[in-house]
């Protein structure tokens, strides 16, 4: 015998189902005046620091249907490299950058769209820099445990074939599902970002 | 003294719900099939957004009556209160949750909502507060009704509500459902069903809490939540000095 440790475990996780934006964004699911708009919609204000960019995508199922009832949170550092949180302790994040946003997918396309700043580099545990990325996070009916990716930038191929975390990913092809290929929409850099739940594009997915 | 700001701990995925689950058949389609990217933690997952409690209304935490048009909600009125640990059972103060339900007759206030019983004027559905600076939350609501939902032919959730956690990392993110003491349909459930261990089924289950009632108000539910904990950091620093 030893001494007894009395750790707790954590929470299981349950799926979001079907009903998510209930909770998440009323507003958008007709239960307005609880709080006024929904939390994470905006991103960038006038004085955000930072190259505005346009993230885009859509979710499909294994059969490639679009998810028409998924939530897509981001998560990113600022212009800088810096993110807007009491962990960062590198420096101060722009004050005008939360770094948060969440958007249902749209009822008819399966679309979801951020408008934001292209994040700066921030080092990996041993201190090489990683390539740009945001982190990405998905939870909907049939999900059962949020699912945590990452995107990188199309127009990052350098930073890109350096980043620790991309090379961790064994096969080279599968590397590609991470990236983003780079257009333009409405005078925006516009990254598409297309997640596959299963086959043979599947997105690689975080155990973090 | 050690500082507890390391990288977190790994999940245990054999406590969680696989992806891919049968029966519950819309996880068939929507379950990654390849093995998971294992990474430590990076400032990328170590960090987290900061929600302040000045972004909330009066009545956010209440979901009797943050919808009312004529009265207050219908239904069997509860406080649901708890705490929100870590792993190592430390509180952790300022954490968002977000709360949705079905209304008394389980019904939600949904576009795509096929029951049959009734809406609730006066119910909406959503709820919200941020933990305390020891990690405790109220709110107060009515409990939900159990609901049929289109999977095997007779299948129904018991009472629940879902619950949405931002701890302080997205390392932490997590979204889950609570269950009520004494529900037989708890066991019944596919969804439910998906976590595979008994214990982990349990620490879904609220307790009926008779302590804490409200006179002539409410009944009273405890339900406690578990982030990760994550590595005291002097650990870290000594490898980082070998
Ligand atoms: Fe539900």
């Amino acid at each position: 015998m030893v001494q007894r440790r009395d750790d707790l475990k954590e929470s299981p996780s349950q799926t979001a189902g079907p009903y998510v934006h209930i909770g998440t964004n009323p507003n958008w699911v007709e239960i307005t005046g609880v709080w006024q708009g929904d939390l994470g919609l905006v991103l960038v204000g006038p004085d955000t620091k930072g190259e505005r960019v346009l993230i885009k995508g859509r979710i499909f199922d294994g059969l490639g249907k679009p998810l028409n009832d998924a939530l897509v949170e981001i998560w990113q550092a600022d212009a800088d490299g810096l993110y807007n949180s009491p962990e960062e302790r590198r420096g101060r994040a722009d004050p005008n950058f939360v770094g948060w946003g969440r958007q249902p997918t749209d009822r008819d396309t399966g679309e979801f769209r951020f408008e934001t700043i292209k994040p700066g580099r921030v080092p990996y545990g041993d201190g090489r820099p990683m390539a740009p990325h945001i982190t990405v996070y998905i939870v909907a009916r049939g999900i059962n445990i949020g699912l945590h990716t990452r995107l990188y930038f199309g127009d990052e191929a350098a930073a890109n074939a350096e980043c620790p975390v991309l090379n961790r990913i064994e096969h080279p092809g599968r590397r590609q599902t991470l990236v983003a290929p780079r257009g333009e929409e409405a005078g925006l850099p516009a990254y598409t970002f297309d997640v596959h739940l299963q086959g043979h594009h599947e997105t690689v997915f975080f155990d973090v | 003294m050690s500082d507890h700001r390391g990288s977190f701990y790994a999940r245990d995925r054999d406590w969680h719900p696989p992806a891919y689950t049968p029966d519950y058949k819309t996880s068939v389609l929507r379950a990654p099939k390849q093995a998971l990217l294992s990474l430590d933690n990076t400032i990328s997952e170590m960090t987290g957004p900061v929600f302040g409690h000045d972004m909330l209304g009066p009545r956010d935490d209440d979901l009797i009556t943050n919808w009312s048009k004529t009265g207050d909600a219908i239904g069997q009125r509860i406080v649901v209160h708890g705490r929100v640990l870590d792993e190592n059972g430390r509180g952790l103060p300022g954490v968002l949750l977000e709360v949705w339900q079905a209304n008394a007759g389980g019904r939600y206030r949904h576009h795509k909502e096929t029951y049959h019983a009734a809406l609730d004027p006066n119910f909406g559905g959503c709820g919200r507060c941020i933990t305390a600076a020891d990690g405790s939350y109220r709110f107060r609501t009515v409990k939900p009704g159990a609901y049929p939902w289109p999977n095997r032919v007779n299948d129904w959730r018991p009472a629940h509500i879902h619950f949405s956690v931002f701890g302080h990392a997205f390392a932490q993110r997590l979204v889950t459902q609570m269950y009520f003491e004494g529900d037989p349909m708890i066991w019944q459930c596919p969804i439910v069903g998906t976590i595979p261990d008994k214990r982990g089924v349990e620490q879904l289950i609220a307790a009926l809490d008779r302590r804490n009632t409200t006179h002539m108000d409410a009944l009273a539910y405890e339900f406690d939540i578990v982030l990760r904990g994550r590595r005291a950091t002097l650990f870290e620093n000594r490898m980082e000095g070998t």
